[in-house]
């Protein structure tokens, strides 16, 4: 079966590493995942339908892709600046703010979702300048938003920085020498090519902003119907060993996941390019 | 050796402000509000708040899972990372996409999943009680929890650096007449040490750090199934604020150790693949 | 009066990429920039671009200082090494790049542009490409798509950055040829920068010759070939045997062998090299007057037409190289460790440790020469 699959090589170890990679990949991931929907087959349609559109799951439904995709349009915008300032200038400290970007990835999620509590609610760093003005963030939908941003911001900027980089800055140099302005050569000739990248890192920001739950739960306070997240309401659901209903939302949640994931591939084979991001 | 033309100076000023302002305001201030929160009351308190005989469990808990889940994940990683980059075969684009499924993954239905295969009323459950097993609420669940998050850290580290190494070096040793392990342990290896480390130390960060499908796993036994967030979550609640950070900021230096190793590691590979171009 | 460079000097940190760099080109001229890497070559024409600014001096298009003048507002046409194509547009795309950019009122009708495009791309033969993309062309086709881009905006000045570098041998052959035709039907003020000497000389009206920043020597191919102004200039342009030996009363002694040196009487006792081209050398089966130094043959080398071979002199033990008709060799019948004897046709002499004032003094030895245009038939490293 290995030697088939794979073209003669000098290189060994195919079989057995190959071999490995599947039986793991099938015990650790495959088998647990597609107990998602053997369990969710339990349920009658209706009994399903019943649960996944409760008025309650819908709110949450709204408030976890609301506030997700805000987010990641957020870390669209920022995260291209931060990868452009990144690539094209210099400036003292730049490698200490490279290295900061990948923080959300490092730092466990509940730490962040505390801090940013901390920060942000009424008498916090940010926060008490922000509730002057009637912005409260802590405990509303814009609390869930920031937390959001947070956790998703690296990946815009992790899948835009190599395309940046590998942008010869001459084609720059050519629009300039043909009369363009900085601005129609960025919208012209620099964005084009970005546009795969920038769509990759909305759509990874994206899903991984609605499974996120560590750290939404501290800023968002958990009102139903207000600002309760989906993956919430699944733990919710756990905890009162209402296994069926919190699997045929999770059901709903792996299902726009997967979509997503297959979009993200897509875009991957479009632009010609993984990318590779922890 | 001739530089690109620098846009007039007053637009590059206001395009790394606003980047440095954002940075600053989403990352810089709430790491540092850790540390403030957490030495609020002092230094005493904060040692008093970590050398808690619940606190010290919960960091013996997630120093033991973070050590099995990582130890399994890298050996995986770098057999996968193998299998990927040094053969050519088909559906190779099907395979690196179910290895980066967890990603895609909510921590929660990740917990949920193994709920619904040992728990209770679980597929295995009452063959596991019959058998008088525990592997919800108790220290296997978190493992096999922890192992699917952090499931592709390493490999995913290891691919784009094995990918850009090549194989020459491999057939080279090959050709030499060293054995498979040998041309492994002597020519991949010193190749990829860098990346590895970082594929390692990354999976252990969020290993140590997860804190949703833990949570679902756990039970939340105090002094027993708790690990390091989850901790943090119920002293959080309990409104033991500063102890809450105290621990926390425990969890915030290992980050902060994991970004310096992060770049350090960048920068070492970086150097080795330019070496590795300017010998070709 | 077409581009003036004045005093020109640029930096990249502590490196001196242009030196006080002073330069004309006259209107309709294809001038060569030629240098090895590093030489400075690149920056200069990049800063008559106007995508580097100049750290001191300044640069006059038509008589006007354009040496703030932004790149967008100096109307040059630039090629790029690496053609810096847009993948994301078509050849069409492409090429109108600079006629749709334009402020709208001076931008031309969608008619106009379509127009425009396609009479470039006859110009530069490729029509019926318009359709397709960059990374569908082979490099010669990008070559020319990027010249046809350039050209799309009317520019006063072409410049062309190793128009030819990324190109294999045959391709840059037939370019070469159909640029300069290019150059005399459009007569556009040409300026290229390149590190191949035969390429240089053959394209270009004028050369200019650069090291470390600097210009070592101006002027057309001939004058550049011929009369070298420096050790630099004649190593750079064509393959060179260095004679090591000593001034001594007029003469250059060379081991057990003395040559006069006509117009070197200020210079005594001092080292000094004689720089011979291959081709000046002839050979001999016979000693005589002329031909007194022996040497035997260590290798043959034919190329072509001529046959290169390779010499160890009995006295000194140093190489040299000469270059014989394939005709001579056969009259000859050369075989390895033969004995043959050489005469120096024409040396130049240039003294050692001293080589920008040196003496450059022509040593006509034997008859002269029997080469025409020699430049053609040098072979490129």
């Amino acid at each position: 079966m290995a030697k088939r699959l794979a073209k003669k090589s000098i290189i060994p170890g195919f079989g057995l590493t190959m071999g490995y990679t599947l039986v793991y990949l099938s015990l650790i991931v495959l088998i647990p995942l597609s107990l998602i929907f053997y369990k969710t087959a339990s349920l009658s349609w209706k009994e399903y339908w019943d649960v996944v559109t409760d008025p309650r799951v819908i709110a949450s439904y709204r408030l976890t892709f609301g506030a997700s995709f805000v987010a990641s349009v957020i870390n669209a915008v920022f995260g291209t600046l931060i990868a452009w300032v990144l690539v094209r200038y210099d400036f003292i400290g730049k490698r200490l703010v490279d290295g900061i970007v990948d923080l959300p990835f490092a730092l466990p999620t509940a730490v962040a979702g505390i801090a940013l509590t901390s920060v942000y609610s009424d008498n916090g760093w940010i926060g008490k300048f922000l509730a002057p003005l009637g912005i409260k963030v802590a405990f509303t939908p814009l609390g869930v938003i920031v937390a959001l941003t947070f956790i998703g911001f690296p990946f815009v900027v992790r899948t835009i920085q190599p395309v940046l980089q590998d942008l010869d800055h001459q084609l720059e140099e050519a629009a300039f020498s043909l009369g363009a302005s900085r601005l129609q050569t960025f919208v012209r000739v620099l964005f084009p090519p970005l546009l795969p990248a920038l769509l990759t890192g909305f759509a990874l920001a994206f899903a991984r902003a609605l499974g996120e739950y560590g750290s939404v739960i501290f800023i968002s306070g958990n009102m139903p119907m207000v600002t309760e997240v989906t993956p919430l309401l699944i733990v919710t659901k756990l905890e009162q060993y209402d296994y069926a209903g919190a699997t045929a939302i999770a059901s709903v949640v792996l299902i726009a996941s997967f979509i997503l994931l297959f979009i993200i591939n897509c875009l991957q084979w479009v632009s010609g390019r993984r990318y590779f991001i922890g | 050796m001739p530089k690109p033309v620098q846009p007039a100076a007053l637009v590059r000023f206001l395009l790394i402000f606003a980047a440095l302002i954002f940075l600053f305001l989403f990352l810089i201030v709430p790491l540092f509000a850790v540390f403030s929160e957490a030495l609020k009351k002092g230094i005493l308190v904060y040692i008093e708040s970590v050398e808690d005989a619940d606190a010290l469990s919960a960091i013996r808990l997630t120093l033991l899972v973070a050590a099995i889940s990582v130890s399994l994940n890298t050996i995986f990683g770098i057999a996968t990372a193998w299998a990927i980059t040094k053969f050519e075969f088909r559906g190779k684009n099907l395979l690196i996409t179910l290895i980066d499924l967890p990603f895609a993954v909510s921590p929660v239905i990740s917990g949920l999943i193994f709920v619904l295969l040992f728990g209770a009323q679980g597929i295995l459950g009452p063959w596991l009680e019959a058998h008088d097993i525990k592997i919800i609420f108790a220290v296997p669940g978190m493992v096999l929890a922890t192992v699917f998050v952090t499931f592709p850290f390493v490999v995913r580290e290891l691919i784009p650096v094995m990918l850009a190494q090549g194989k020459q070096e491999e057939e080279t040793a090959l050709s030499l007449g060293a054995g498979g392990l040998q041309t492994f342990l002597r020519v991949t290896l010193p190749n990829i040490k860098w990346g590895l480390l970082y594929g390692v130390i990354l999976c252990n960060a969020r290993a140590m750090g997860e804190f949703g499908a833990v949570s679902v796993v756990s039970g939340h036994i105090r002094g027993m199934t708790n690990t390091i967030p989850l901790h943090v979550e119920i002293l959080y609640n309990e409104y033991n604020f500063v102890a809450a950070f105290a621990v926390a900021s425990i969890l915030a230096v290992l980050a902060i150790i994991t970004l310096i190793i992060k770049s350090l590691s960048e920068w070492k590979t970086k150097r080795l693949l330019e070496a590795a171009e300017e010998e070709q | 009066m077409g581009i003036e460079v004045r005093n020109v000097s640029k930096a990249f940190g502590s490196f001196q990429a242009v030196q006080n760099v002073s330069l004309k080109i006259p209107t309709g001229q294809l001038m060569a920039l030629l240098g090895p890497s590093g030489s400075g070559k690149t920056t200069l024409l990049r800063l008559i671009a106007g995508m580097e600014r100049a750290d001191q001096g300044q640069i006059f298009f038509h008589g006007e200082d354009y040496t703030n003048r932004r790149v967008q507002e100096r109307k040059v046409g630039f090629v790029f090494q690496h053609y810096a194509l847009f993948q994301h547009m078509n050849i069409f795309e492409n090429i109108a790049f600079g006629l749709k950019v334009r402020p709208r009122k001076k931008r031309p009708s969608k008619q106009e542009i379509y127009e425009r495009v396609t009479e470039l791309l006859r110009l530069v033969q490729l029509e019926g490409l318009a359709k397709r993309y960059p990374a569908q062309l082979s490099g010669g086709q990008r070559q020319r798509v990027a010249l046809a881009r350039a050209l799309a905006v009317e520019p006063k000045v072409l410049l062309l950055d190793e128009p030819f570098g990324a190109l294999d041998a045959k391709v840059r052959q037939d370019l070469r040829r159909w640029l300069r035709q290019l150059h005399e039907k459009l007569q556009i003020t040409t300026v290229f920068v390149t590190h191949d000497q035969e390429e240089a000389l053959e394209m270009a009206d004028q050369v200019v010759i650069m090291n470390r920043g600097r210009i070592e020597q101006v002027g057309t191919p001939e004058e550049v070939y011929r009369s070298p102004a420096n050790a630099f200039v004649y190593t750079f342009l064509g393959r060179v045997n260095l004679f090591h030996g000593r001034i001594h009363q007029g003469k250059i002694k060379l081991g057990e062998h003395e040559l006069d040196v006509p117009g070197i009487s200020h210079a005594d006792e001092v080292p000094a090299v004689g720089y011979v081209r291959p081709h000046e050398i002839g050979i001999s089966r016979e000693q005589s007057e002329k031909t007194s130094i022996s040497a035997i043959v260590r290798h043959i080398n034919p190329v072509g037409p001529i046959v290169r071979l390779n010499l160890k002199r009995t006295d000194t033990g140093e190489l040299f190289e000469v270059e014989v008709s394939d005709e001579r060799y056969r009259e000859l019948d050369i075989q390895v460790d033969d004995t043959l004897y050489v005469n120096l046709k024409s040396m130049k002499i240039f003294l050692e440790n001293s080589k920008t004032e040196a003496v450059a003094e022509e040593s006509d030895l034997g008859e002269a020469a029997d080469s025409g245009p020699v430049w053609d038939e040098q072979v490129a490293e």
